[in-house]
């Protein structure tokens, strides 16, 4: 073995928080190196910001650090960990640019620590434009026209040589950050302005736009002898012009001949070989012109990504694993294909016998204002991948496995106008579209002058149509055999088919359970059945033999919560893989469900059994009957199994934990009433609407500011704080559609409520809190969004004990097993129930690392049959040290949306910091989540009037700090009648110069900015995106901002701690 | 149209005809290439095979008139998943359904692929019968055991050119085609037991003036050719009927001419070595098999297609293996330690597969010039 024994220990820097262009598939990679390395005796240091990772979890690595992602903290790290190397190829674009700024800043040097996995050199020459340009040069390979500026003056200039539309790409940035495609002048500064910012260089790549053209993808992996394999090449469904994270990718790549595939394999090697990726995985892509076959390079990264870790799941190769491997001087043949059971070694390329699609998936709803159209830049929040034998199976099982109300290629429009527009400047749904454009009759030669999509795909979504249109001639009554085989051969789900004929889709699957039409599943080998695989990763499809081979054994199957969307994300995958891995110890045999490419849950080692298919009720149903469990989990996965519940119940499903008939209990409105009653507990008070006439009556009953929101939502999805009638009429008849089985909740608002949630576990007789977490924000603020902290910073002992008693009164009555979570709202000494979901929490993981309990393995064991007692978890632990989990947006991406929280989530991910004190976690999870506190400078605050009074502790704590204050008229009167030294301000409409004229000057360096009505909204907005846009720290919650001062007061440096050496202290 | 599959075993798969109506036995073999499956129905070396490709739709990018590695259909049968509704490639003139009807090809497609894989992966390769049209099952099943199996048959002679030619075509790229002659500066003779034309581009593109000549053109024809260096085609069937082959390459080592061989020329320059040939279970198919430079250490990705091998333990003292397979240790290289010769099992020239072994071209035509020094 040639393993590097010079090394002893080893740094992996992870990905910090998920946000777009960067979620958990670096927690799939960053797990899988930790776990490589770790097997061969290195002593692993991990430092991630996110908690809800499984990379973080402390068996993982010898020492892990939860601290920003930051060269100034990780510099303190190395200090006192003195690793060897550096591993920066598992995190992303972040591990990236921090390692490169240890290096900057002398620390690497210092400390003499080695990069491996990627040189200083290599990394700088992948992802600066320029040399890149170069280096592609000197290798033969064309690459698009382009030119490089540093300013708008030179944009403007530089780009009268490209002409339009332009791209634009700013160096050293992730998911085309910044970037955008300019038709026209105007367009083009403005992209140029944010990209030039968005750079950490300042600069920007303007290229030859080539619109229209093939893309592709290569997932190359290089050896440190140069032994050089493809693991997958991947196929962009949608043209160039959409970011390959936006678009619908295939694999393996399908319209190209073996010529061309191997100009394009052999131009990936030599990539990697003149960037010098000595060691590791790379994605290389290219452009081709369909017409002539003109290659292009577009882009190489140097260490794992979102499509490596797409390319390990199409595979079964999992590529940061054997990477990890290959940085510490192993070779590809020293390495075993595992899935295979080692019979093969990992220095071959894999070769597949299915098709495999992904879908992203957009969460545009959540930001209205947002431009839907998809450039360069990413706007994804998740996505799905699927597995069929042929390419229509695939694609409709990715269509339904997005959960986006589609169970196939639905309708969306029959109007050819916005059909063709739709089609011709791509948005979300587009796909959709082009099923729409052949049912209105236009040719494939029109979808394609308009999309540029492939006519192969084109033929085949086509065919589609024409399948549908058949099958709207066919009644449930004389379907036969032969028919509904080759319709589900195809791809149809029975619930599509149930639309198309007009039946249920019980009918639908009544009649294929009386033929005997099952789905059979096959094995996911790496290999095309050349070697024998005891390894079951498999997927279904309609064909004649099944390999899934069930055993005996008890089992347990866990449903997963499917792609990533704002409000279930990376937390729930977390929750899975732990109810996975628990319950193997405990000797189950474990099964996991899910189709999300970019999770550990997916990882075809985690359960004894995967099986990579949609989550819903026709594909899980098919799983439960092959394998029959003995129980099925549905509490872990996010609203996505939940939603499952009933429909699997009502089919026999052995679900374990809290019954679906309880969760009923908590989710309904009405039930969960009579029960808090029943308990004497206080709920604010509540009225449910069934029409948007009862919902004024009962407003008037409860009286303004109302909550009001949809039932059975997650992520606040349509929540809203309404103030007055004509809001709640606006409501009523813009956001939501109600019925009475859609009613509407409205509860009476509670101002400068604290908000309190509580995890805990119960085994259905003993019940333990996990965690009693208070909000940094005050109640208003959706729980995803807002800051909290472990322990409690201002909550007192007596209503803490209050809150226990009652979340254990509550999971009684509710016949809890397993997790539950609970939300309070403290309004001075009276106690608020606000929800509670028998069911795990965004929070489980952040709770289960502040007190060193894995709180979901717990439970998940309960629900198979032990108790607490057993499991030794007997009491609530309370930290000797503060954690704060602190929410990660994503408003930068969208230009135009008002970064304002509120009642709707709207975070993509989320950060942790630790201290010994409440200000020293604060700071650290600012920090993290790239908020960087000022050391004093220029503030500028605007309260609401209600506020004046809250706001002066504030501005005496800033005029402390160092701060020159300025302020709207109101505010500063406000300030100044209390004897502060304050300078007032125009605000926007007042004339000018205002404060966002300061902001644009870099004048201001601090903003507390309160503002609750939609017109104060509306007038204050050009204040935040400002912020945004000029990196000022701003904080839109009055709570938030007298954090942000305790934290600016914490005086001392920031100290490092690891997990392992916290949890000692506290247990 | 309706097709099926029969194995010798009885084994049957029901699926449409792709082809022309008929009925075809062969040997089943399948190969686990996802892309070239143009080159690969055209390569003599699938003479007397029914082939089935594991990756599921096939017919992608049609059919053009660059890519093929003879002027016809070699293989016998096409067994797939799915033929495509369309084809799409610039280069494409027609679809693959089209080719197979021209070329008067019975051909199935709809069946379960992954199943039969597993079906000769774990039985081995055997007989079988593809039938369209209207056909009677027993009879197909009949025919299919009929078959006589690849063993001990001598194909290379009946696919082999009646008279010797010279080939000129360089190789291709793409925008310019195929390179045309340069100048020539060695003299090769190719045995043609069924050779790719990619082999023959490689060897022009490289100064060869190739000089393809008949399977059984006796030693003394081709040194009277003045060679500076013979080829060693690859071919079908088995290689230990071919003693008229094995007789002549012996001449031509024992003159120390340079020699190179590929596939069953690796096998042959084997036997004329007195090493043993054996068939395999199910052989090798498929673009993405590792092959380890034993000098070197280095692991190449290679395209295979044999189903004989050459036995390593019958190896003589004046033969060295060179290249060894890393997915089940067979011998894949071999060079003769007294005489300037040497064979590779599987295929440098690519076509379908990674190009990265072209490097053996070279060292033949390092061999010539060392040779012509001398």
């Amino acid at each position: 073995m040639t393993n590097r024994k010079d090394i002893k220990s080893i740094l992996i820097i992870g990905a910090g928080p998920i946000i777009i262009g960067q979620a958990c598939e670096f927690d799939y990679s960053g797990a899988q190196a930790c776990k490589a390395l770790k097997e061969e005796g290195y002593r692993v240091i991990l430092v991630n910001s996110n908690p809800a990772t499984i990379m973080t979890d402390p068996e993982l690595a010898d020492a892990t650090y939860i601290e920003p992602i930051q060269w100034q903290v990780v510099s303190r790290i190395i200090e006192k960990e003195k690793p060897d190397a550096i591993l920066p190829t598992m995190g992303g674009q972040t591990a990236l640019n921090c390692a490169l700024d240890l290096d900057k800043h002398g620390v690497l040097k210092k400390f003499n620590v080695e990069l491996i996995g990627a040189s200083k050199e290599s990394i700088d020459k992948a992802e600066d434009r320029q040399k890149f340009k170069e280096a592609m040069d000197r290798i033969g390979l064309a690459s698009a026209r382009s030119v490089i500026a540093h300013s708008i003056e030179e944009a403007i200039q530089v780009q009268a040589g490209i002409g339009y539309p332009s791209i634009i790409r700013p160096s050293f940035t992730m998911g085309g950050s910044g970037g955008g495609i300019a038709y026209n002048r105007e367009e083009f500064v403005e992209i140029c302005e944010r990209g030039l910012d968005a750079s950490p260089t300042n600069e920007l790549l303007i290229e030859e736009s080539l619109l229209g053209w093939k893309e592709y993808e290569m997932e190359v992996v290089r050896d440190s002898k140069d032994n050089c394999i493809i693991i997958c090449s991947i196929e962009n469904l949608d043209p160039m012009g959409v970011h390959t994270g936006d678009s619908i990718t295939v694999a393996p790549a399908q319209t190209l001949t073996d010529k061309e595939y191997q100009i394009m394999r052999t131009a990936s090697i030599n990539v990697l070989r003149e960037i010098g990726v000595d060691t590791g995985g790379s994605n290389v892509q290219f452009s081709i012109n369909p017409k002539d076959g003109r290659m292009v390079v577009i882009e190489m990264n140097p260490r794992v990504s979102r499509s490596s870790a797409l390319a390990s799941k199409a595979t079964g190769f999992p590529i940061a694993k054997i990477a990890a491997k290959l940085a510490v001087g192993f070779t590809l043949d020293e390495l075993k294909n595992d899935i295979t059971g080692g019979k093969t070694p990992a220095s071959f390329e894999p070769t597949i016998d299915y098709v495999v699609t992904k879908i992203p998936r957009f969460a545009f709803e959540k930001f209205p204002q947002a431009d839907s159209r998809l450039t360069t830049q990413m706007k994804s929040v998740g996505e799905v991948m699927s597995i069929g034998r042929t390419f229509q199976e695939s694609f409709q099982k990715a269509l339904r496995g997005l959960e986006t109300d589609a169970d196939g290629l639905v309708e969306y429009s029959s109007n050819i106008d916005e059909i063709i527009k739709e089609l011709r400047e791509p948005g979300p749904n587009r796909i959709w579209f082009v099923g729409d454009a052949f049912r209105a009759g236009l040719s494939i030669d029109d979808v394609f002058q308009h999309s540029k999509i492939d006519p192969w795909f084109l033929h085949q979504i086509n065919d589609l149509v024409v399948t549908e249109k058949e099958i709207r001639k066919i009644s449930i009554s004389s379907f036969n055999e032969e028919q509904i085989f080759n319709i589900k051969r195809k791809g149809f789900s029975d619930s599509r088919i149930a639309y198309l004929m007009g039946c249920t889709e019980e009918e639908v699957r009544n009649y294929r359970y009386s033929i005997n039409l099952h789905p059979v599943y096959k094995r996911v080998d790496t290999c095309a059945a050349e070697f024998e695989t005891k390894t079951a990763y498999l997927y279904s499809t309609y064909e004649e033999t099944c390999e899934s081979e069930p055993s005996n054994n008890k089992k347990v199957i866990i449903i997963g919560g499917g792609p990533n969307r704002i409000g279930q994300g990376i937390e729930f995958d977390y929750c899975c893989v732990h109810a996975s891995l628990a319950l193997r110890e405990s000797g189950f045999e474990t099964i996991m469900i899910n189709c999300n490419p970019e999770t550990v849950s997916t990882d075809y080692d985690i359960s004894n059994r995967l099986y990579f298919d949609p989550v819903t009720l026709e594909d899980v149903l098919e799983i439960v009957n092959k394998e029959s469990p003995w129980g099925v989990i549905v509490q872990y996965g996010g609203q996505t199994p939940l939603k499952l519940a009933k429909g699997l119940a009502k089919q026999g499903v052995p679900i374990i934990g809290t019954l679906p008939d309880d969760i009923d209990a908590a989710e309904d409105r009405e039930r969960f009433q009579k029960i808090l009653v029943s308990l004497n507990l206080r709920q604010p008070p509540n009225r449910t609407a069934r029409n948007s006439d009862e919902a004024i009556r009962l407003a008037e009953e409860i009286g303004y500011p109302l909550v009001v929101r949809p039932s059975y939502v997650l992520g606040g999805r349509a929540m809203e704080i309404v103030h007055e009638q004509s809001d709640l009429e606006r409501y009523m008849r813009e956001a939501v559609k109600v019925s009475n089985d859609s009613p509407v909740l409205l509860d009476r608002f509670l101002n400068d409520a604290l908000e309190i949630d509580v995890d805990a576990i119960s085994d259905g007789v003993d019940i333990v809190i996990g965690g009693i977490m208070e909000h940094i924000e005050q109640a208003g603020v959706h729980s995803g969004d807002s800051a909290c902290s472990l322990p409690p910073y201002s909550l007192s002992k007596e209503i803490q004990q209050k809150i226990v008693v009652q979340t254990k009164k509550m999971a009684k009555a509710l016949n809890v097993i397993g997790l539950m979570n609970v939300q309070f709202a403290v309004q001075g000494e009276n106690i608020f129930v606000l929800e509670v979901n028998p069911r795990a929490s965004r929070t489980v993981p952040f709770v289960s690392k502040a007190i060193g309990k894995p709180l979901a393995k717990i439970a998940a064991n309960c629900m198979a049959g032990k108790t607490l007692a057993q499991q030794g978890m007997t009491h609530q632990i309370t930290p000797l040290f503060f954690s704060v989990k602190e929410a990660v947006f994503p408003f930068i991406k969208f230009p135009g949306v008002d970064p304002i929280l509120g009642p709707e989530m709207k975070s993509t991910g989320e950060v942790m910091g630790v201290g010994k004190t409440f200000a020293e976690a604060f700071i650290k999870s600012q920090l993290g989540s790239s908020v960087a506190l000022p050391k004093g400078g220029k503030a500028f605050l605007s309260v609401r009037k209600e506020d004046h009074l809250k706001v002066l502790d504030i501005a005496s704590s800033l005029i402390n700090l160092g701060f020159i204050l300025v302020a709207t008229k109101g505010t500063a009167k406000a300030i100044k009648n209390h004897g502060l030294k304050v300078q007032a301000v125009n605000k926007v409409a007042e004339g000018r110069p205002h404060v966002v004229d300061m902001i644009k000057n870099d004048e201001i360096d601090f903003i507390v900015n309160i503002t609750e009505d939609k017109r104060a909204i509306a007038d204050s907005y050009e204040i935040r995106r400002n912020a945004l846009q000029n990196k000022v720290t701003y904080y839109t919650t009055i709570a938030g901002a007298r954090a942000a001062c305790v934290g600016m007061n914490y005086g001392e440096e920031l100290d490092v701690a690891s997990l392992q050496s916290l949890h000692k202290i506290s247990s | 149209m309706p097709a099926i599959l029969v194995l010798a075993d009885g084994t049957k798969f029901r699926g449409y005809s792709i082809g022309v109506e008929g009925k075809v036995s062969g040997e089943v073999v399948f190969n686990t290439a996802m892309t070239g499956y143009q080159e690969i129905l055209t390569d003599p070396s699938y003479k007397e095979q029914l082939v089935t490709l594991t990756y599921p739709h096939i017919g992608n990018t049609g059919i053009n008139d660059e890519d093929g590695e003879s002027n016809k259909i070699f293989a016998k049968g096409l067994i797939i998943r799915d033929l495509p509704i369309i084809e799409s490639n610039f280069r494409s003139i027609c679809s693959l359904s089209d080719f197979l009807v021209s070329e008067k090809i019975v051909s199935i497609a709809g069946i379960d692929t992954r199943q039969l894989t597993k079906h000769i992966r774990i039985n081995g390769a055997q007989s079988g019968c593809i039938a369209s049209g209207s056909y009677d099952e027993e009879e197909v099943l009949q025919h299919a055991k009929k078959f006589p199996g690849l063993s001990g048959m001598d194909l290379a002679k009946v696919v082999s050119t009646d008279k010797p030619y010279f080939f000129d075509e360089g190789e291709w790229s793409l925008g310019a085609g195929f390179e045309s002659t340069k100048k020539t500066l060695y003299n090769v003779v190719a045995y043609d037991y069924g050779a790719k034309k990619n082999i023959l581009r490689m060897l022009v593109s490289r100064g060869c003036r190739v000089n393809v000549v008949p399977a059984t053109m006796p030693a003394d024809d081709v040194l009277s050719l003045n060679p500076d260096g013979v080829f060693l085609s690859n071919g079908p069937g088995d290689p230990e009927p071919c003693d008229y082959a094995v007789k002549n390459i012996q001449i031509l080592i024992n003159k120390k001419i340079p020699i190179f061989g590929i596939c069953l020329g690796h096998q042959l320059l084997g036997l004329a070595s007195h090493a043993k040939t054996l068939k395999m279970k199910f052989g090798h198919h498929g673009a993405n098999h590792p092959v380890q430079d034993l000098e070197t250490g280095k692991v190449f990705i290679t395209s295979q297609n044999h189903g004989f091998e050459v036995d390593e333990k019958s190896l003589s003292a004046n033969l060295r293996a060179t290249h060894r397979s890393l997915f089940d240790g067979s011998l894949q290289g071999i060079s003769r330690t007294d005489t300037p010769a040497f064979s590779f099992q599987g295929h440098p020239e690519a076509s379908p597969g990674p190009q990265e072994m072209s490097y053996l071209f070279d060292e033949f035509i390092n061999l010539m010039i060392k040779a012509k020094k001398k």
